[in-house]
Order: C-alpha cells, then sequence, then structure tokens
C-alpha cells in the first residue's frame, strides 16, 4: 500500500495532568514537502511533534508513517522510521567534533575511521549545500554550526522526515535564509520536513502549507500561497475570548520608571535586547508582550540589576523623593539602597524560590537582611508566611513544608504574596498565571490589581493576549529585542498586537 | 653508571607506580567518576599481588618465579577491580556520593593493605617480614642483551616488565580513548551523559567498565610496588603519598594518558630531586617534596584562567546522571 | 495491521524518589545498614583469624570504653574528629567541596607549634594561649581562602585544589618538623615544652581534656546557630541552593565563598591548636590522623547536622579504638580498625539510597 503522506496523525490527543495539551489532532505531510506548524506558545506544537519523534507517548490516537501504523515509544523507535528531530535545545557534546557528534552512539567496526565519517558528511553536505567542517569541535561553533550540525547527524541516521523545532529562533537573518536554501534542497531532494514556528513571515517565505494550531486545538491546514499574513494571524491568535477581568481605571497616574535605550548582549554575543524604551507609571499596569525569547526576561533583569546591560539609562522616581538613576546598580546595591522593585521572575523554583526550604525560609530570602548584624529575624517571616497561607489561601499543611512539594498556583501565590507584601513601588511580574488553573489566575490578576490600585506601578510580562488585553492599560510590544509598539489595551484589537509581535520590520523575507 | 643515569633509573621507578594508578584514574574520570579511592585500590592491588605469591610460595617447595609471577598479577588485578566495582555498587546504583564514597573506599583500601601486610605470615603461622624473593625477582626481570648495552642500556632497558607495561597501556588507553567507538561513546558519557543517553549509550554500563578496569589498573600500580620497587616485601605506609600523587598526576596530564607517561617521569623525578642537589638540608629536602603536588596546583589554576576546553576535566566529573532525574 | 514497534526492554526495577521518608524509617533503614556491617565484619574476622566474633566485638566495647582512661582517650578522640567535621560544613552547605581539611589541621597545628616553640617563656599564659589560637586560626584560614578565591574568580575545580593543599601542608610540616628537630637526628620533634608545659591546654574541672570538650562543644552549638540562625548562614544556604537565587536575592555570590571558606579553614586550624595543645604537644605529619577525610564522611552521612555528627564521629571513633584494642589482645594489626570502619561506611553510604527512592518491580505496563 502506497501513500503520498510521509506522515499522518489520526485523533492526537495529550493530556497533562488536567490540562490538554493537544486535543483530537489530525494532521499530514507528504514527501517533498515543507509543512509549518504555526501557533502561539502554549498551543502544543512541541508537544505534538514531540509525539512524533518519541519523546511523548499519546493518549488517544493514531500515527501513521507512510501509510503504515506505528507505535512510537523512545527515540530510538523514531529512528528507523526515518524521523529525525531536531529541539531547540541540541544535544551535542561541546568538546568533541562535528563528525564525533554526528557517529556517536553508532555501531560499527571496533576502530572508528573518522576520515571515512568525514568524507561521508562532505558528500550529504554537497548534496544539500550545507556548509560544515567535520573536524571543527562544538564549542568553538555558532549557533547556527550547531544548528547544521543537529541537522547533519540526522541525516546521516538515514532520517527522510525532519522535524524542526523552532530552528530560526537563535539565528541571524542571514544564517536563517542559508538554512531556508538547505531546507528546500532537502525537500527537493524527496524529504519531508516540518517546521514549528511562530514566525509568520518565515512560514511565508518557506512552506508550501501551514497548519495552524490553537490552544490544543487544530484549527486547519491551508496552502501557502493562498495565505497571507493577516489570514494567518488570524487563525493563529484566534476569536477574541471575553474575560471576566476586573480593570479598574488607573488614578492620577505618576511617572516611576523611565527606561531610556536600553541594550542587551548575552554571552554568546547576541543582541537580546535592542535600544529598548519605555515609561512606566504608579497606578497603573502595564503588558510586555512578544514572542518567547524576545527580550522579556531581558528587559525585567536589566530593570532588577541581574543582566549587565551594554548602554542605556533606566531612572526611577519614588514618591515625594529625587530620581535616582538604576542602570549601573546590581541587585545586591539595588537591596541595600532600599529601592522598593519587586519582581517575580518566570523560574519560580530556580530563582524566586528554593524548593526545598520551606515558607519561613523562603520569606527571608527577602527579608533576612534586616535587623541586627549576626541574627536574622524568623519572627516576621513567619508571620508574613502565615498571613500569605491565611489571605491567599495557600494549600499547604504548614509553613515549614518545602515550597517545592506545593502545586504550581500555591508556588506562585507564596511567590507572589511575598514579593508584594514589601509594599513595592515597582513590580514586575513574568507569566504571572503559566501553568495555574482559573482560580489561582484569577486570585493573581486580584492582587495584581489591587497593587495596582494602591498607586504601584505593575510591568507584567504575558503569553496570553486575552488575558494582557483585559488586564493590563497599555501594551508593550517586542520583537526580537526592539519595542515595536505601545498600544492602548482598551483599544487595542489581538491582530494588532499579533502583527506587532511578529513585525520584524524587514517584511516576508525573500527567497534564496 | 653516571649520576644522571642512576637519576633517571630512579625517576622511573618512582614513576611507574603513579602512571599506573593515574591511568586508572583517568579511565575512570572519562567517564565522569572522580574517585578519589585510587590510593585504596593501590594499596588493594598491591596487598594481594603479595599474599598471591606469599601464599603460593609457601605451598609449594620451590617455587616458580612466572607462576609467582602470574598468580601475583591477577591478585593484583581482581583486588583493584573489586575496589572499582565498590565504588560503582555505591555511586552508580546505590547513588551515594562520589567524593565520600572515594575517601571511603581509600579508608578500607589502606586499611586491608597495612592489615594483611602486617599480619599475613602470622596469620599463616609464620613469624617475621613477608618476603616474596622469587616471584620478585619475576618482576625485576631485566631484558636480557640489551640491557647490557652500556648507559642505553642502563637508561632504557634495565626495568621490570610492569615498567613497560605501563608505558603500553597508557598508548594503548590513549589510542582507545580517541581512535575507537567505544572510546568516543565513553569520554561523551564523562562529558554529558544525557547527550550520551539520548545518542543510545547505556550509560550505566560505561561507567561501570571504567570504574572496575580503572581500578584494576591501579591496583597494578600497588603491584610494582610491592614487587619491582621493594622486591616483594611490605612496610606499612611504605607506599606513602603515592596515591593522592597519581590524582595529581591526572590534572597534570590534563586527562590525557600520553601526557602521563612524561608527567609521572617529570613526578618521579621531582619527587627524588632532593637527593641530588648538593648541599641541601634535611629540612629543605622535604621542601622538594613539596613540588610535584605545587606543580600540579599551577596547572590546575592555569587551566582554569585559560578555559581551554580540552584541558577541562570531563564536564560531568563528580556529577550523578539519572534519567528519570534530568 | 499495526506494526508495533517495541522499545528496549522495559526495566525490571522502577526507582522513583521517595517524597519523604519518616524519621522512624530512615533510622530503622540505618540501624540495619549498620547491623549488617557488623556481620559481615564479622564473616571478615572469622575467616581471617578463626576467632569468635562476638568476644572480638566485646573486646572493641572494651577497648573504646572499657575504662576510665580509655573512654577519656575515646572522648578526646571523638571531639578532634568532630570539630573538623563541624569545620567542614559550612562548606559543604555551600556545596563546596572542602577536602582540604586534612591540610588546614595540619597548618593550623604547625602554626600552634610555632608560637609554643618560640614564645614559650617570653609570653605570659594568656597571651601566649592568644597566640597560639591567633596563629592557628589565621593559618587555617589562609590555606582555605587560597582554593577559594580561585573557585571565585575562575570557578576553579575546588574538590582537586583543595585535596593537593592536603601534601603541600604535609611537606610543610616534614619541613617544620626537621627544622624543629628534638633530639636532633631524631627525625621528630617531641614532646613541645616537656619541662614547663608552656602552652599546653590545662586540665579543667579536674579533667585533662576538659577545655577540649568546653571548646568543641561550644563551637559546634554555635555552628549549628551559625548555620540555622544568623543571616550569613541564610547567605551560605541560598548560595548552596542555587547561585540564581542567590544572586536574585542581592547576595554577593564570591565575598560569601570566600568568606564561607576562611570560616571552614579557621575552624580547621584551630582543631590543629587543639590536637597540638590539648592532647599531643607535639607535631607531625601524621597529627591530623586522616582525620580531615574521615570528617568529610561524617558531615556528610551527618546531613550536616551538627548535632548528628557528635553521635556519628563518636561511633567512628569507637570503632577505631576499639579495633586497636582487639589488636593487640588478639596479637592482630590495628589496622583492622580502617577495614571494619571502611566496611561500615560502604554499608551507610549505601543504605540512604533505600531512605530516598522507592525501590519497586515494575508490573505490566499498560498497552498503548
Amino acid at each position: 500500500m502506497k501513500d503520498a503522506n510521509a506522515i499522518e496523525l489520526r485523533n492526537i490527543s495529550k493530556r497533562f495532568g488536567k490540562v490538554i495539551a493537544n486535543d483530537r489532532i489530525n494532521l499530514s505531510v507528504r514527501d517533498g514537502e515543507i509543512l509549518a506548524i504555526l501557533g502561539e506558545n502554549g498551543s502544543g506544537k512541541t508537544t505534538l511533534m514531540n509525539m512524533i519523534s518519541g519523546i511523548y507517548y499519546p493518549d488517544e490516537g493514531q500515527i501513521f508513517v507512510h501509510g503504515e501504523e506505528v507505535t512510537i515509544r523512545s527515540p530510538k523507535d523514531a529512528f528507523p522510521l526515518g524521523i529525525g528531530m531536531i529541539h531547540q535545545h541540541f544535544k551535542l557534546v561541546d568538546v568533541l567534533t562535528a563528525a564525533e557528534n554526528i557517529v556517536l552512539g553508532l555501531s560499527g567496526p571496533t576502530k572508528l575511521d573518522i576520515t571515512a565519517v568525514a568524507t561521508r558528511i562532505s558528500k550529504l553536505a554537497h548534496k544539500y549545500g550545507f556548509d560544515i567542517d567535520p573536524f571543527k569541535k562544538i564549542y568553538e561553533m555558532s549557533v547556527s554550526e550547531k544548528q547544521t550540525v543537529e541537522i547533519v547527524k540526522m541525516l546521516y541516521r538515514g532520517a527522510n522526515i525532519l522535524i524542526l523545532d523552532e530552528p530560526t529562533a537563535v539565528l541571524t537573518p542571514q544564517e536563517t535564509d542559508a538554512l531556508f536554501a538547505v531546507l528546500r534542497n532537502m525537500r527537493d531532494a524527496g524529504n519531508a520536513i516540518i517546521i514549528i514556528t511562530h514566525k509568520l513571515n518565515e512560514v511565508l517565505a518557506l512552506s508550501d502549507r501551514v497548519a495552524v494550531l490553537h490552544k490544543g486545538k487544530y484549527i486547519g491546514t491551508v496552502e501557502t500561497k493562498d495565505a497571507t499574513v493577516e489570514s494567518l494571524t488570524e487563525m493563529m491568535v484566534g476569536k477574541k475570548v471575553k474575560l471576566d477581568i476586573e480593570r479598574p481605571d488607573p488614578v492620577d497616574p505618576e511617572l516611576r520608571l523611565k527606561v531610556k535605550d536600553i541594550t542587551c548582549v548575552n554571552k554568546e554575543g547576541v543582541i537580546t535586547l535592542n535600544h529598548a524604551s519605555f515609561t512606566a507609571f504608579g497606578g497603573e499596569i502595564l503588558g510586555i508582550a512578544g514572542v518567547a525569547g524576545s527580550g522579556q526576561k531581558e528587559l525585567l533583569e536589566s530593570i532588577a540589576g541581574l543582566t549587565p546591560k551594554e548602554s542605556g539609562e533606566i531612572d526611577y522616581y519614588p514618591p515625594n523623593k529625587p530620581m535616582q538613576e538604576i542602570s549601573k546598580l546590581s541587585a545586591v546595591e539595588i537591596s541595600k539602597l532600599g529601592i522598593k522593585l519587586s519582581f517575580v521572575p518566570e523560574d519560580r523554583l530556580g530563582m524566586g524560590l528554593v524548593g526545598p526550604m520551606d515558607m519561613i525560609d523562603n520569606m527571608m530570602i527577602r527579608s533576612y537582611k534586616k535587623g541586627g548584624f549576626f541574627w536574622a529575624d524568623r519572627r516576621a517571616p513567619r508571620t508574613l508566611a502565615e498571613h500569605i497561607i491565611s489571605e491567599l489561601e495557600v494549600a499547604t499543611p504548614g509553613v515549614t513544608t518545602p515550597v517545592g512539594k506545593l502545586s504550581g498556583g500555591n508556588v506562585q501565590k507564596v511567590l507572589v504574596g511575598r514579593e508584594i507584601s514589601s509594599a513595592p513601588i515597582v513590580l514586575m511580574v513574568a507569566y504571572p498565571v503559566r501553568g495555574l488553573d482559573i482560580n489561582s489566575s484569577y486570585t493573581i490578576y486580584r492582587l495584581l490589581n489591587e497593587q495596582k490600585k494602591r498607586g504601584v506601578a505593575v510591568l507584567c510580562v504575558g503569553e496570553d493576549l486575552d488575558v494582557l488585553l483585559a488586564l493590563c492599560d497599555r501594551i508593550l510590544v517586542l520583537c526580537d529585542g526592539r519595542v515595536t509598539g505601545i498600544v492602548d489595551a482598551r483599544t487595542a484589537t489581538k491582530e494588532e498586537i499579533g502583527l506587532l509581535m511578529t513585525h520584524t520590520g524587514k517584511g516576508a523575507r525573500k527567497d534564496g | 653508571m653516571g649520576v644522571i643515569t642512576v637519576f633517571i633509573q630512579k625517576a622511573i621507578g618512582q614513576g611507574v607506580c603513579i602512571l599506573f594508578g593515574a591511568n586508572g584514574e583517568i579511565l575512570t574520570e572519562k567517564s565522569g567518576n572522580l574517585n578519589l579511592g585510587v590510593p585504596g585500590m593501590m594499596y588493594m592491588g598491591g596487598i594481594a599481588g603479595l599474599a598471591a605469591a606469599f601464599m603460593y610460595e609457601g605451598a609449594v617447595a620451590v617455587p616458580n618465579a612466572f607462576v609467582g609471577f602470574v598468580l601475583a598479577l591477577l591478585a593484583a588485578l581482581a583486588a583493584g577491580a573489586l575496589g572499582g566495582l565498590i565504588y560503582s555498587v555505591l555511586t552508580i546504583t546505590l547513588r551515594a556520593n562520589q567524593n565520600v564514597s572515594g575517601l571511603a573506599l581509600t579508608t578500607f583500601g589502606m586499611g586491608v593493605g597495612n592489615f594483611f601486610g602486617g599480619s599475613l605470615s602470622k596469620l599463616s603461622g609464620g613469624v617475621g617480614q613477608i618476603s616474596t624473593a622469587a616471584t620478585a625477582s619475576a618482576f625485576r626481570l631485566k631484558l636480557p642483551l640489551l640491557s647490557d648495552i652500556p648507559v642505553l642500556g642502563d637508561v632504557l632497558f634495565s626495568y621490570g616488565v610492569l615498567t613497560y607495561l605501563a608505558i603500553v597501556l597508557s598508548i594503548v588507553l590513549s589510542r582507545y580513548l580517541n581512535r575507537t567507538r567505544q572510546g568516543l561513546c565513553l569520554r561523551a558519557v564523562g562529558e554529558s551523559p544525557a547527550t550520551a543517553d539520548a545518542a543510545g549509550i547505556n550509560v550505566q554500563l560505561y561507567k561501570y567498565m571504567a570504574t572496575v578496569i580503572g581500578g584494576a589498573i591501579a591496583g597494578l600500580g600497588g603491584l610494582y610496588f610491592v614487587m619491582e620497587y621493594s622486591g616483594g616485601t611490605w612496610t606499612n605506609n611504605g607506599f606513602g603519598d603515592r596515591g593522592w600523587l597519581a590524582v595529581a598526576l591526572v590534572i597534570f596530564a590534563r586527562w590525557r594518558p600520553l601526557n602521563a607517561i612524561w608527567g609521572s617521569l617529570l613526578f618521579g623525578a621531582l619527587y627524588i630531586l632532593y637527593l641530588y642537589i648538593p648541599g641541601l638540608g634535611r629540612a629543605t629536602q622535604e621542601i622538594f617534596k613539596m613540588l610535584p603536588y605545587v606543580v600540579t596546583i599551577i596547572v590546575l589554576i592555569l587551566t582554569s584562567l585559560r578555559k581551554k576546553k580540552e584541558d577541562q576535566p570531563p564536564e560531568s566529573l563528580g556529577l550523578h546522571y539519572f534519567r528519570e532525574e534530568r | 495491521m499495526a506494526r508495533n514497534i517495541h522499545g528496549a526492554h522495559e526495566p525490571l526495577l522502577h526507582i522513583s524518589k521517595r517524597e519523604d521518608c519518616g524519621f522512624l524509617r530512615a533510622c530503622a533503614v540505618r540501624l540495619i545498614a549498620i547491623a549488617l556491617a557488623l556481620v559481615v565484619c564479622g564473616v571478615v574476622i572469622v575467616a581471617l583469624t578463626g576467632l569468635n566474633p562476638v568476644e572480638v566485638y566485646a573486646g572493641v566495647i572494651d577497648g573504646a570504653v572499657g575504662s576510665s582512661r580509655r573512654l577519656w582517650v575515646t572522648i578526646r578522640d571523638t571531639l578532634s574528629l568532630l570539630l573538623v567535621a563541624v569545620a567542614l560544613t559550612p562548606a559543604f552547605k555551600m556545596r563546596f567541596w572542602n577536602v582540604g581539611g586534612e591540610g588546614q589541621v595540619l597548618i593550623g597545628a604547625t602554626a600552634t607549634a610555632a608560637v609554643m616553640i618560640n614564645f614559650a617563656g617570653k609570653l605570659p599564659a594568656p597571651l601566649l594561649f592568644a597566640a597560639m589560637i591567633a596563629a592557628s586560626i589565621l593559618a587555617g584560614m589562609v590555606w582555605g581562602v587560597i582554593p577559594a578565591l580561585f573557585k571565585a574568580g575562575w570557578n576553579t575545580n575546588e574538590t582537586l585544589f583543595t585535596l593537593m593543599m592536603n601534601y603541600v601542608a604535609t611537606q610543610f610540616v616534614a619541613f617544620c618538623v626537621v627544622y624543629w628537630e628534638n633530639p636532633a637526628g631524631s627525625n621528630s620533634v617531641g614532646i613541645i615544652n616537656a619541662s614547663d608545659k608552656a602552652g599546653w591546654l590545662p586540665p579543667l574541672f579536674g579533667l585533662t581534656y576538659g577545655w577540649n570538650l568546653v571548646i568543641v562543644v561550644l563551637l559546634t552549638a554555635f555552628m549549628y546557630v551559625y548555620l540555622r540562625y544568623s543571616k550569613q548562614g541564610y547567605e551560605i544556604a541560598y548560595v548552596g541552593q542555587s547561585v540564581n537565587t542567590a544572586r536574585y536575592a542581592g547576595i554577593n555570590v564570591k565575598t560569601v565563598i570566600i568568606r564561607t571558606m576562611a570560616i571552614s579553614g579557621a575552624l580547621c586550624g584551630l582543631t590543629g591548636f587543639i590536637l597540638v595543645s590539648g592532647s599531643g604537644h607535639t607535631i607531625s605529619t601524621t597529627l591530623a590522623g586522616g582525620r580531615g577525610f574521615t570528617a568529610i564522611v561524617v558531615a556528610w552521612l551527618s546531613k550536616l547536622n551538627t548535632f548528628t555528627m557528635m553521635l556519628v564521629s563518636f561511633l567512628l571513633t569507637f570503632m577505631a579504638k576499639g579495633a586497636i584494642q582487639i589488636a593487640s589482645q588478639f596479637s592482630l594489626n590495628e589496622n583492622a580498625s580502617e577495614i571494619i570502619t571502611g566496611i561500615i561506611l560502604f554499608f551507610v553510604l549505601g543504605c540512604e539510597f533505600f531512605i530516598n527512592y522507592r525501590v519497586e518491580f515494575r508490573h505490566r505496563r499498560r498497552e498503548g
């Protein structure tokens, strides 16, 4: 039985606890085709692909490879079927060369003839137009070179169905063009290629068909040639959902924070924040939107003094006191100067809280310096912990239970509760309701609104546009580290923000 | 024989047992296991070899040197491997802390060595010092003809078989690590077990094999000391800090067996240098014995300052890897 | 027909992290482990010597606590082991592998001896003791801070660095021993100030080792309080748990690393003072006697709880002293104690697995 579909998914569902990550999804990709899977963060794209590559096992549904139903329990099962997935985090050994990584784990004669391996790699590279040096060590490579090694590794092992998870997220425009050229060559050679992305211009430039997911549901598949940025945006962000979130009007907003031309460069030398400027006012919630990795983390951490800045200035305006420039200050100095800046980081149990420690000790992360020279005050934190438990209805056996054992919603309540307890003037929260159930989410919204009414300047990084539109007063949109717009949340539409989020200023990139 | 010739001979004599220990530890550390039980395993190897030879020589009227040699060799290998196995079961299967398990192994191994070394003859009903002259003679047998060449013969060919085995072993180990598929897999396990696991490599098996075989090799270091260096006798704590020197040599050689060959010669030379510098007081001599460690510390600092990837310890050294805890 | 591709064999055993192991259960597991270890040791003893293991164990007890003098020697050695373990604790809590306790003790002891030899008779007793204590603390501190500086600045591997520092210290002591040799040619320092006992810790409340007891117990209690209730203790805990959180909390991580190692080294140095001034009254390369290493095991087995360390140090010293006794009683070799200690350690280290993990035989998994 011959089937034109390289892979076909029928009614695939996957649940994680109560969360439905994929809900009865149907999808197919043909040989010699590039299929783009488009969707916002959390729409279930990666989960779906992980089921094809054997990382997860579907709860329901069937997978067909070249017309035959298959069971894929582990990546080891996916290999013989010709399925290879390139993850966002590369699985490579740094001190080994490209060729050594590519051949790692393959069986063969005891003596490893690395020259023969290199020759085969060069042949593959020549066939598809890769630029790869088999003898270069991984740690000497740029991100795009590492990605090339991952792709060649899959091809070397005989993969003919390739899945790439957000492959361009870490690439420069030139590297992206080179990657696309290679992917087209691979398609023309008859391979099936699936690329997960949320960048519309890339979808339009590269793919043959587009499948759209939204919040775990399959929206539909369209031929790329019939699609436009607008039509795809509409499919991707979905219909506007009415949320019942309270939004009081700001009362005499006062300037609290002025960010001027901040630029950050990460360890790899990539610009993560590019001349970002904005102002934040007390008594309002400023939303920050953008696809993942657009500079949200760096924006908040640079204000908190945790990420070094290349250039730019941050001014802090406390009520009834003179302005202070905090751009040069580290987190140590900010806390010493008593600047009332609270921060709920994205990584709750890796940065904001310590999982194995109990609630009292976690309260003390912010307060342990108070009081005399030697003793750390444990009484006030205990009272605070008890207060948070009763006020925010934290479900926990007691203040001495390690916070790592609490559920996600309760962990977040503990963290937010601690951060607002210090009566902040600026409150920064990153993805405050990620992974939380509806009730906990509403508790968090209520807390943010209370702070707003107290006159706090709230900065809220979010991923769900419906929530940002219902909760915030203004929304700042980041794209590739640049501020592409600041809109009024009461009048803006999802489509408008969606376009700003994917707007790279270059428009759809020309082919090869 | 000239002073320099004797100096080189003595330096090699000191270096060989460190070289065995270092080779065993390089193999072990390449799998990500930092086994601080090296001194213990060397003691175990030494005493096992000695005990095997002693019992054999006591059991037969006219001991055959060659039989004694084989028995001692096998016993030393087995005892060293046993040490590595104890460490492996504790750290790999039972997930105990590597540093603590290694130190416990050193305590145990040194205890075993000194206990049996001191009471072997008494336990078997004899009196006085252990001596296994016949077996030791086999270990001390020089290469015929070649060793008779003047100077060159003394410098290059005047050693027992274990000396040459140590050098051959280093070369074989180097080729194994760098030129074979298994060696590649082993390096991947030590660098990034998660990546190795994803590539279908049996991480636990590699760790076990490397650690057990590494222990056996370290055991040969102890055997060299009792047989070729001491001539088949035992002195309690006579082995000294050679086990820790082996750990130092691993760092000094930057985890490369070929570097360990000349490194062991250098360590051996530094260890006895004080004997050859005229006019040193006894106190100053002790300061000279510090040199191998000081040199190692300098190498350790320099490699961390230079941050050259190839010179760093294996990335996952000292860490556990369990798939479900990723 | 569906083509089923089965993965590798399902593992027979399923190992999962145990969320909460009750205190009683944990104690029971450890007791079983120690009991098993003693059985194994017993088997080894019988196999080697043909002696009755029960008699041998009775000999152990007799040797460790059989007379007042033996009991006090056991207590004295427990105290010095305990102090090293206490000294290592803050470093371990910070996840800094200080395996250099041996060297830090030795260098502290050398500094003490230096003051004792050079200033006896020149300083009044209180000043002499103050100088000895200060010298031992300072020397240990320097020995601990050197690796810490490189760890903080360049992330130099501290396990290997501190390990090497041990032998630099050993050779330095060897140098000093020859330098201070008494009588000449003996290659030993002999008893320092044997005639006037200058710089010897005097008996306290009529107890020879009274001062040792007071100093070590006070420091043990202090370390407990320091780690649990002080600001610096919290900083150490945050750095140890997550450097990210520490930075977020506004902690200067490098300062904490260096300061904590200064404390750890200082207390090790002070142990050196106690060993010289409070018990040995001499200095030699084997003065620390492996305590720096054994203390690592003690601290680790006690889960960094300083009061548990009292128990564990006593247990290990008890076994060691007892074994020395049976060695002479049955004319064996005193190194038997290390074998017995090693076997007990193996079992106790291994048994932690059964406290931290749940092992289940995997049953048939549901078909997908």
